[in-house]
């Protein structure tokens, strides 16, 4: 199916379906603001800044409030970061950070209110003026854009140049391969297939209708409920056909948002200042607090985090927390940990279990590893509390439908390193015909030794109940193509068990779950549901529930599929993955989004 | 003399042009020699999970169907004549001198490369002046107080600065003065046309870091060249005819101790320009070097091989000079 | 007192084997418009004496006493500033080897040139240059407004040392001491470069001192001879009785080894037996001793006591030997002068 590609850098990945990229290419990296120039006396919350409660500047203050809340303007913010991006161009993208960060030079029909804790789940509407209007049971949906929105260069937005950004960004991978198209997989497709606006100048996608300028239709060939999350991707953010040249687009990003590019250098950085034609009274959301933006890029992680403890830099632009070096030393000091947010990334690391690979195609056997593994010695082993939150529950805490429970718990989840942990897994082994354990095959990723750490704590505690497990190692670039990832080779190879890390597209438990769960969504290659697990009963609930246009119901639906899905054991969650990082005294406004697992940046100024 | 520099322009030019194919066989024989095929040589060339038509479009574009001499003329004649890569909207134009095409970032490379050269020669040449002043300096007084605590003491740290690798004085320099003192906060590239102060400011770690290796390299050859050249008999002619010291010293040692140094240099500073890898990936300076290191995270083939073709290229050019300067240097060589 | 003007002169170095004793109580004295050859083995000094007198003993370790007056003014530990303005201009030198001793990579006009101009800051580029070629043509070197443009390794190695001569004679010195001048050139050369010497002392009036290993030289042109061995003056006087009178044995070794056309090859060469003397370890009494046929002549004296300079009846004429007058005639008379 299209976009299976883009997928496999999500599930590779630490955060957002782009997260794969990101974690691997960013897992250093981090964004960084500098103030230059701060001006005298910074004014104190006015209530002009995002909603929630402004926090006192201590360990995880980013977490639960807005740290420095303020609205004074003026000053330079310098975000670093230890790697590029895929692009800035915000159809090109697949990087959670550049999502996160597009948006100050870029709206989207709808985005994510600009707020910590759970509130910054919550869809807002952005270039459009309400959220999506669905009809025909979740198949049609309707959006109307503000009115008078104009371009930095002054030029009016149109709901055309909406359509033409989601063509573009969807059908033409030729030019555009790096965001996820997700809109190429969910709307209807023209017959014959349509090839995207730079091989096919005639015509358009039929799909999509514009009957007025601010009007803009999409007509869907299944149910899909979740709408309003897939167009926050930057990929509805409009982009006039008229200044589009494919690939180098990048270089001359027209902007929609607060700010617009002074300056952009492949590779190097860029440079964002205020855009005048933006219009404050058009968007609840923005800002224009600092005067300049620069964003710079490889720049060396040691440094970015250095620059930050220093106070040379604002933010580290990846949000995946600190170089191991820099976070050893600062979480020993007292007064250097208060600057740091221990964020939520949406990620989870788990274990998956064939369901076809004997012996764990039996239930009992895949129950007894989930009652033996000791989630503890596999927290310690990947860093501790502070990178890591043992996970009981598929669905990561940050996800909207996210449902607190545990199917197999055992005491101080030390797994067969508890008495009852070692009895129950006992108990279930002998249920699977195997009372003194059995042998399989765990893969790893081998360039990735944080996983493979986990693999070994894990094959510690199955050793406790007589499972023995050989690691099997295989490098990340293939993983999904060729080993983990292509069933065959799991049977043929008997990979019992394999480790995996998965974070959404979107926060929601259809982004989550349906990837990782659905029988439909098995294949050959490139697979992410590597427990294959095929559950009528799982199946229908996902098919359902994305069709169920009642918000309030479809969120309830996700914690039940988790524990539907669980009851099957299908996978071992391990850990809720943590980054921290580090907010410097000068940033203002800040605070970590959960919708992208970092600091919000739509509001970070400079003091 | 005029012969002699077209025979050796002549031969760097041929010299150039098998670096390029050895370079270019590396990169698409030695694979296909190992059993590649040319769909998995494409895959090389193109991002993560590539559609089969972005593979087929680039098998086709760097022709991995046809013979590898076709394939290398093409990439030569790119080079004069540039290259149109029918693929993405409408066909993708490289423009002269082509050195390649990015598939990945669908950009071509060449003008990449010199959007960084700046940055690198900046860093080079500012950093070539320091340590071409200060490491000839203290070799001299040294050379003269051969045994004196300035000798033991300039040789000794002299020795530190050899042996320390880069990104260890790097590390130590960017910990001190631009975290703990913030001297030189935030350090990034300003070009020069831009704010010549901010440039330079910014560069000046760079520099000393980068000279601080060098300083302590030439210190010592220039040490030992004058050590050698002032027990020479045309100094003590020099001193004979009633020189004073300081000419005796400039004019006839350093003279004649610097010819070997001069070309030590000229290697050292193309070398250099090919990309100062260690200083530019410590110091975050997005120039060749950093783009090296990033194209081969990003196992971008096009640009890694460009930036070694350029590297290649320096160093011949840098060769040549030298032997040209050589012969302006040392009359013997010129008259014989 | 003579223009130049050597009073026991001592010059030590102190290496790590100990302390060498290069030149050790030497004196002797030179007039204007006069000629003094040094000879002596290699190793007895006579560079080191040169150097000395030129101030160009740079090693730290060198130790120089005694007194050299070059027309009644102190160089021994006069200031380096003060024998500077000396060197090249009132007292000049031409070394062994022209080549190495011209900078290779400067024209040898240029090289002049700056001899010239170090001692007339006034003359300018031109001056200089003029007065280059004219010391060029006269040391013999054709088409020399060009040739000054060649560099050292462009020209042979007899007009390389034509070219230091001018060098040495571009500022009319007073004193010009030429160090083995020959020694490193073609048989043929060597007269020519004799020649050009001797002209031109005749032609300038100076002084020239001429150190050699080679006695053939110094009977060609010197006017005093002083015989050098281990640091010391063995003998020395006006050169027609040192070479027809010699009264030392070890010029009578020095003498019996020249080569001499009428004698048949067998018996022209008589080497002085043994190896020259460490200067470390300098035996005791007289330093040729080891080597002397006639030691045993005197007792035990030339085992014993360091011979001094002594008159030896001629003007003029001394000699540092303890053989008593009638045994040195005798023995020259019955066993040297044969072998001459
Ligand atoms: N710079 C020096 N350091 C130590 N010994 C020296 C130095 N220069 C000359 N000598 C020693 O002094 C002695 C006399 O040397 P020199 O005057 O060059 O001999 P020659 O008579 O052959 O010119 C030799 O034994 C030589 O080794
Ligand atoms: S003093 Fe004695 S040893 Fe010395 S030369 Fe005279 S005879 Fe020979
Ligand atoms: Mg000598």
């Amino acid at each position: 199916m299209p976009g299976s590609t883009k997928r496999v850098r999500r599930r590779t990945g630490g955060r957002r379906g782009k997260t794969a990229a990101i974690i691997a290419v960013a897992a250093t990296g981090a964004l960084v603001m500098t103030s230059c120039g701060s001006s005298g006396g910074s004014s104190t919350s006015s209530g002009a800044g995002p909603s929630g409660s402004s926090a006192k500047a201590e360990f995880n203050a980013g977490n639960k409030g807005i740290v420095n809340e303020s609205d004074h303007a003026g000053g330079t913010v310098t975000y670093q970061l230890s790697s590029t991006p895929d692009s800035m161009d915000p159809g090109n993208t697949y990087y959670a950070f550049m999502w996160d960060f597009s948006r100050l030079y870029t709206r989207a029909l709808t985005t994510f209110q600009p707020a910590p804790g759970q509130d910054g789940l919550k869809l807002v509407p952005d270039l459009a003026s309400g959220l999506g209007a669905p009809s025909d049971g979740g198949r049609t949906w309707t959006y109307h854009i503000r009115p008078d929105l104009k371009y930095s260069d002054g030029t009016p937005i149109t709901t055309a140049d909406v359509k033409y950004a989601v063509e573009r960004s969807n059908f033409a991978p030729e030019a555009l391969s790096n965001g996820p198209t997700y809109f190429h997989q969910y709307l209807q497709d023209n017959t014959p297939a349509y090839q995207g606006p730079y091989k096919d100048k005639t015509g358009g996608l039929n799909s999509i209708e514009t009957p007025d300028a601010t009007t803009i239709v999409f007509h869907l060939n299944q149910p899909f409920a979740d709408f309003d999350y897939l167009v926050s991707s930057p990929e509805t953010a409009p982009v006039p056909q008229a200044k589009d040249n494919g690939s180098d687009y990048v270089k001359n990003v027209v902007a929609s948002g607060s700010y617009m590019f002074a300056s952009y250098q492949d590779g190097v950085g860029a440079s964002l200042v205020k855009n005048p034609n933006w219009n404050p009274a058009s968007d609840p959301i923005r800002k224009q607090y600092p005067d300049r933006i620069n964003v710079q890029f490889n720049i060396a992680q040691t440094t970015v985090d250095n620059n930050l403890i220093a106070g040379n830099a604002t933010m580290d632009l990846a949000g995946a927390g600190m170089a191991a070096a820099t976070q050893a030393t600062v979480l020993g000091n007292p007064q250097q940990k208060a600057h740091v947010d221990d964020a939520v990334s949406g990620a989870l690391a788990y274990v998956a279990m064939s369901t076809n690979v004997a012996p764990l195609d039996n239930v009992h056997c895949r129950q007894a590893v989930e009652y033996a593994i000791d989630k503890q010695s596999v927290q310690t082993a990947t860093g501790g509390p502070i990178r890591g939150e043992i996970a009981s529950t598929i669905l990561p805490t940050s996800v909207s439908g996210y449902t607190p429970y545990n199917a197999y718990p055992t005491t101080d989840n030390k797994g067969a390193n508890s008495p009852d942990g070692l009895q129950k897994a006992k108990d279930q082994l002998a249920q699977c015909g195997h009372p003194d354990g059995f042998s399989t095959n765990l893969s790893a990723r081998s360039d990735r030794p944080n996983e493979v750490a986990i693999a070994q704590a894990v094959q510690a505690s199955l050793k406790q109940v007589g499972i023995n497990v050989n690691i099997q190692q295989y490098p990340s670039g293939k993983y999904f193509t060729d080993n983990a990832g292509a069933p065959a080779f799991v049977h043929a190879n008997d990979l019992g068990l394999m480790m995996m890390a998965w974070a959404p597209d979107w926060p929601t438990g259809y982004g989550f779950l349906e990837q990782i769960l659905d029988g439909n969504a098995i294949k050959a290659s490139g697979n992410s549901n590597l427990s294959e697990l095929n559950d009528p009963n799982v199946n229908q609930m996902l098919a359902a529930a994305i069709s169920n246009t009642d918000n309030a119901a479809r969120t309830a639906a996700w914690g039940d599929i988790d524990k539907a899905a669980m009851q099957q054991a299908p996978l071992v969650p391990l850990l809720y993955r943590l980054d921290p990082l580090y907010r410097p005294d000068a940033a203002t406004n800040v605070f970590v989004t959960p919708a992208y697992g970092m600091y919000d940046y739509l509001l970070v100024g400079t003091k | 003399m005029g012969a002699y520099v077209i025979r050796r322009t002549l031969a760097a030019i041929l010299l150039l042009f098998v670096v390029s194919a050895i370079t270019f066989a590396i990169f698409f024989l030695v694979p296909r020699l190992a059993g590649e095929s040319s769909s998995q040589l494409a895959a090389q060339y193109v991002g993560r999970d590539p559609s089969p038509e972005a593979l087929a479009a680039v098998k086709k574009n760097l022709g991995f169907d046809q013979p590898l001499y076709t394939q290398y003329w093409q990439f030569i004649h790119g080079i004069f004549a540039g290259r149109t890569f029918h693929y993405g909207p409408d066909a993708s134009h490289c423009a002269v001198p082509c050195f390649g095409y990015s598939f990945k970032t669908h950009l071509p490379v060449w003008p990449q490369i010199t959007q960084r050269l700046p940055v690198t020669l900046s860093l080079a040449f500012g950093a070539a002046v320091i340590w071409v002043f200060t490491g000839v300096t203290i070799g001299v007084i040294s050379a003269l107080k051969r045994g004196s605590i300035f000798d033991r003491l300039s040789m000794g740290i002299a020795l530190a600065g050899v042996s320390l690798p880069i990104f260890f004085t790097a590390l130590v320099s960017l910990s001190l003065f631009s975290y703990k003192w913030a001297i030189f906060p935030n350090l990034h590239y300003v070009p020069l046309t831009q704010d010549p102060v901010a440039w330079a400011k910014n560069l000046v770690l760079p520099w000393v870091t980068l000279a601080f290796l060098y300083s302590a390299l030439y210190a010592r050859l220039t040490r030992a060249g004058m050590l050698e050249t002032m027990a020479e008999d045309y100094i003590r002619t020099a001193r004979a005819k009633g020189l004073n010291e300081r000419v005796v010293v400039v004019r006839h040692g350093l003279r004649a101790a610097l010819t070997p140094i001069v070309t030590i240099f000229g290697l050292d500073l193309g070398l250099l320009l090919g990309g100062a890898v260690l200083t530019e990936t410590a110091f975050s300076l997005p120039g060749v070097g950093q783009y090296a290191v990033q194209a081969i995270n990003e196992n971008d083939l096009p640009k890694i091989m460009a930036v070694t073709t350029l590297a290649a290229f320096f160093i011949v050019i840098a060769n040549l000079l030298v032997d040209i300067l050589y012969v302006v240097l040392d009359p013997r060589v010129r008259y014989s | 007192m003579s223009f130049l003007e050597v009073d026991d002169l001592h010059v030590t170095f102190s290496t790590e084997d100990g302390v060498v004793r290069a030149v050790d109580g030497l004196s002797f004295g030179l007039e204007q418009g006069r000629t003094l050859g040094i000879v002596g083995e290699s190793g007895s000094g006579k560079s080191v004496t040169s150097l000395a007198v030129m101030g160009l003993h740079r090693s730290a370790r060198v130790n120089i006493n005694g007194r050299i007056l070059l027309d009644g003014q102190e160089l021994v530990g006069a200031s380096p500033e003060a024998v500077r303005r000396l060197r090249g201009r009132r007292m000049a030198m031409i070394f062994q080897d022209p080549l190495t001793s011209l900078h290779p990579f400067y024209t040898v006009g240029r090289q002049i040139d700056e001899a010239y101009k170090v001692h007339h800051p006034k003359a300018g580029r031109h001056e200089a240059r003029t007065r280059t070629v004219e010391m060029l043509r006269r040391v013999g070197i054709p088409q020399p407004d060009r040739r000054a443009n060649d560099y050292p390794h462009q020209f042979s190695g007899g007009m390389r040392q034509r070219a230091m001569i001018a060098m040495a004679l571009v500022n009319d010195p007073d004193l010009l001491i030429a160090d083995e001048p020959t020694t490193a050139l073609d048989v043929t050369v060597q007269a020519q470069i004799l020649d050009l010497i001797r002209d031109l002392q005749q032609e300038f009036g100076s002084a020239v001192m001429i150190i050699t290993h080679d006695l053939g030289v110094v009977a060609e042109l010197a006017d005093d001879v002083l015989v050098m061995y281990a640091g010391k003056s063995a003998e020395t006087g006006p050169a027609e009785s040192v070479f027809n009178r010699p009264q030392h044995p070890y010029t009578w070794g020095l003498l019996s080894s020249v080569p001499r056309m009428d004698r048949e090859r067998q018996e022209r060469l008589v080497p002085i037996t043994g190896q020259p003397p460490s200067l470390i370890r300098v035996p005791e009494g007289c330093p040729f001793h080891p080597r002397c046929p006639y030691a045993k002549l005197n007792g035990t004296r030339s085992f014993d006591e360091v011979p001094k300079l002594r008159e030896t009846g001629e003007p003029g004429h001394l000699v540092a030997c303890h053989l008593e007058a009638e045994v040195r005639a005798r023995v020259f008379r019955e066993e040297v002068r044969p072998r001459l």
